[in-house]
């Protein structure tokens, strides 16, 4: 109890608050009602329920059944032009490129196959931004992108570009009139992610795209969140450019692919030199397995899109139900309704977040992007949105996948529900608010 | 009629098949998605449409059985949830 109690005043944002008398004697007397809470006798048995599908999803089993051969018996260099063995590879490879394309209502002549959605993000916003560079200096991004993108722009702002970090509101969508007034002659692309990979909230593709369609503005669109969740097509939304991840869509890891429209073509300088393969954008040999599993991950979600999304639909009403059933001062981050149902991110008030990620350990959960969940600092999407920061500590990401059943959701819904309360229960803040003390009025003294 | 027979007993072997899927989520993911598929294509009169989903099901009863034989192999501890006597 004491530990706990000790971990929620010494949190990092909290360190360097005293508190105040009042708060203290708060304290004492939670202390002195002390009742022995022990996380051991709580454990289970079993590997932990798997509810992070944004980090990452399971390999289909489908998926796997169609790599398996190219990982055995057919093992030619798609490359190779003078032997059966290059040929039933390369047939291969681009049976995956047509199905890719399908799922997105592209020409497979469009699709590069990379490393995944951060090398496609590379090549996209450098490579355009680099190849337009003498005459157009200027790329518009939101605060809100994945790291790879706000990392690639600060790189192209070490060369010399200007960058545009458009805000978003507090629903976590971009406003279109601040983008149509960022976009200035100068300005050579736009690159604003389809689904956020925290708050899952949707931004407006398709008016984006007709927008810098009018403004003859290359656009690009991170879609790893979104593609083969959420119906797209690159024609009717004018994306000249997006990004796809292998393994968000129940492929294999190490594996994504670029959509580069032709017409008009959208001229991208390559980041690796070498053989000229993907059309000269992407060199280095296509690993064939992983083609081949990207390609019928998309083929599946292309055929399962609808029935999917009923699922989805379903388990997260189900746990968002549950869950603001039993438990008020539960905020949910982002647009409710412009959003990917698979990803609940939500802020528990009163309660920090990495408590409560600890006392669920039997469930992966995530309170944010994989890439940043070994810092304990809030994630910048939700300050993005002007979340508090105490509901920026307290925010959980459920991440609800194809595989994800009805009792995993209602098993964590029961224990979030309990851990929440427990640890409300013995947090002075909770109390206080209980007795009607608004805390945004307390003086905290700052040493 | 044969192919009601047929779609009995393919829709047997199926089930039969998915439950030995060692992963709880694999598994119960498959007797689902077998489950809806067959409720899917109950009114399909067309005798062609009937005979593709035929196949199309024979297709998967090989997948299942190949992926339940690799799952075996790679075997991981229960979840959580399969241990614990978890009520809804």
């Amino acid at each position: 109890m004491y530990k706990n109690i000790s971990r929620l005043i010494f949190s990092p944002a909290r360190l360097s608050r005293c508190y105040s008398a009042e708060v203290t004697s708060f304290i004492n007397r939670n202390l002195s009602t002390e009742q022995k809470y022990n996380i051991q006798e709580e454990a289970c048995d079993g590997r932990p329920l798997y509810l992070d599908a944004q980090a990452t999803t399971p390999l289909d089993p489908r998926v796997l059944d169609a790599m398996l051969p190219y990982l055995t018996s057919y093992y030619g260099n798609p490359h190779s032009r003078t032997h059966a063995y290059g040929w039933e590879s390369e047939k291969a490879v681009e049976k995956a490129r047509a199905q890719v394309a399908e799922l997105i209502g592209a020409d497979p002549k469009e699709i590069v196959f990379t490393s995944g959605a951060t090398e496609s993000n590379n090549i996209a916003i450098k490579g355009v931004a680099r190849f337009y560079g003498a005459k157009k200096k200027h790329v518009i991004t939101t605060q809100t992108e994945h790291k790879c993108v706000l990392d690639s722009c600060r790189a192209l702002e070490g060369e010399g570009y200007k960058v545009t970090y458009l805000p978003v509101g507090q629903n976590g969508i971009i406003s279109l009139e601040e983008l149509e007034k960022s976009i200035t002659p100068d300005t050579s692309l736009v690159s604003i992610m389809t689904v956020n990979n925290e708050i899952g909230v949707k931004q407006p593709v398709a008016d984006i795209g007709k927008m810098c369609k009018a403004k003859k503005v290359f656009f690009h669109t991170d879609a790893a969140q979104a593609v083969g969740k959420i119906p797209l097509d690159v024609q009717a939304m004018n994306i000249d450019l997006m990004s796809i991840s292998g393994h968000k869509i129940y492929g294999p890891k190490g594996v994504g692919a670029l959509y580069v429209r032709r017409r008009p073509r959208v001229r991208v300088e390559a980041l690796q030199s070498g053989g000229g393969q993907e059309r000269g954008l992407r060199s280095g040999t296509v690993p064939t397995p992983l083609a081949v599993g990207m390609g019928e991950a998309c083929n599946i979600s292309n055929r399962e899109m609808a029935y999917d999304h009923a699922w989805m639909e379903k388990l997260s009403k189900r746990l968002l139900d549950q869950i603001y059933e039993k438990l008020p001062h539960v905020i949910r981050n982002g647009d409710p309704l412009h959003t990917y149902l698979g990803c609940i991110n939500l802020s528990f008030a009163y309660v920090e977040g990495e408590s409560l990620l600890m006392a669920l350990k039997d469930v992966a959960l995530s309170s944010g992007s994989a890439c940043t969940s070994a810092s304990l600092e809030p994630s910048y999407v939700l300050r993005a949105i002007g979340a508090d920061e105490d509901l920026a500590h307290s925010s959980i990401r459920f991440g609800i996948g194809r595989f994800t059943t009805v009792e995993e959701v209602d098993y964590t819904a029961q224990k979030c529900i309990h851990h929440v309360t427990r640890l409300r229960e013995m947090s002075p803040l909770w109390e206080m608010v209980q007795e009607g003390v608004d805390l945004k009025t307390i003086q905290w003294s700052q040493h | 009629m044969s192919s009601k027979l047929q779609v009995l007993s393919l829709y047997r072997l199926l089930i039969r098949e998915s439950k030995k899927f060692p992963s709880y989520n694999f598994r119960n993911y498959a007797l689902r998605r077998i489950r809806d598929s067959f409720k899917e294509n109950k009114s399909l009169t067309d005798q062609i449409q009937i005979k593709q989903q035929i196949n199309k099901g024979y297709d998967n009863l090989e997948i299942i059985k190949r992926q339940v034989l690799i799952g075996n192999l790679y075997k991981t501890d229960k979840l959580v949830i399969e241990n614990v006597n978890f009520k809804t």
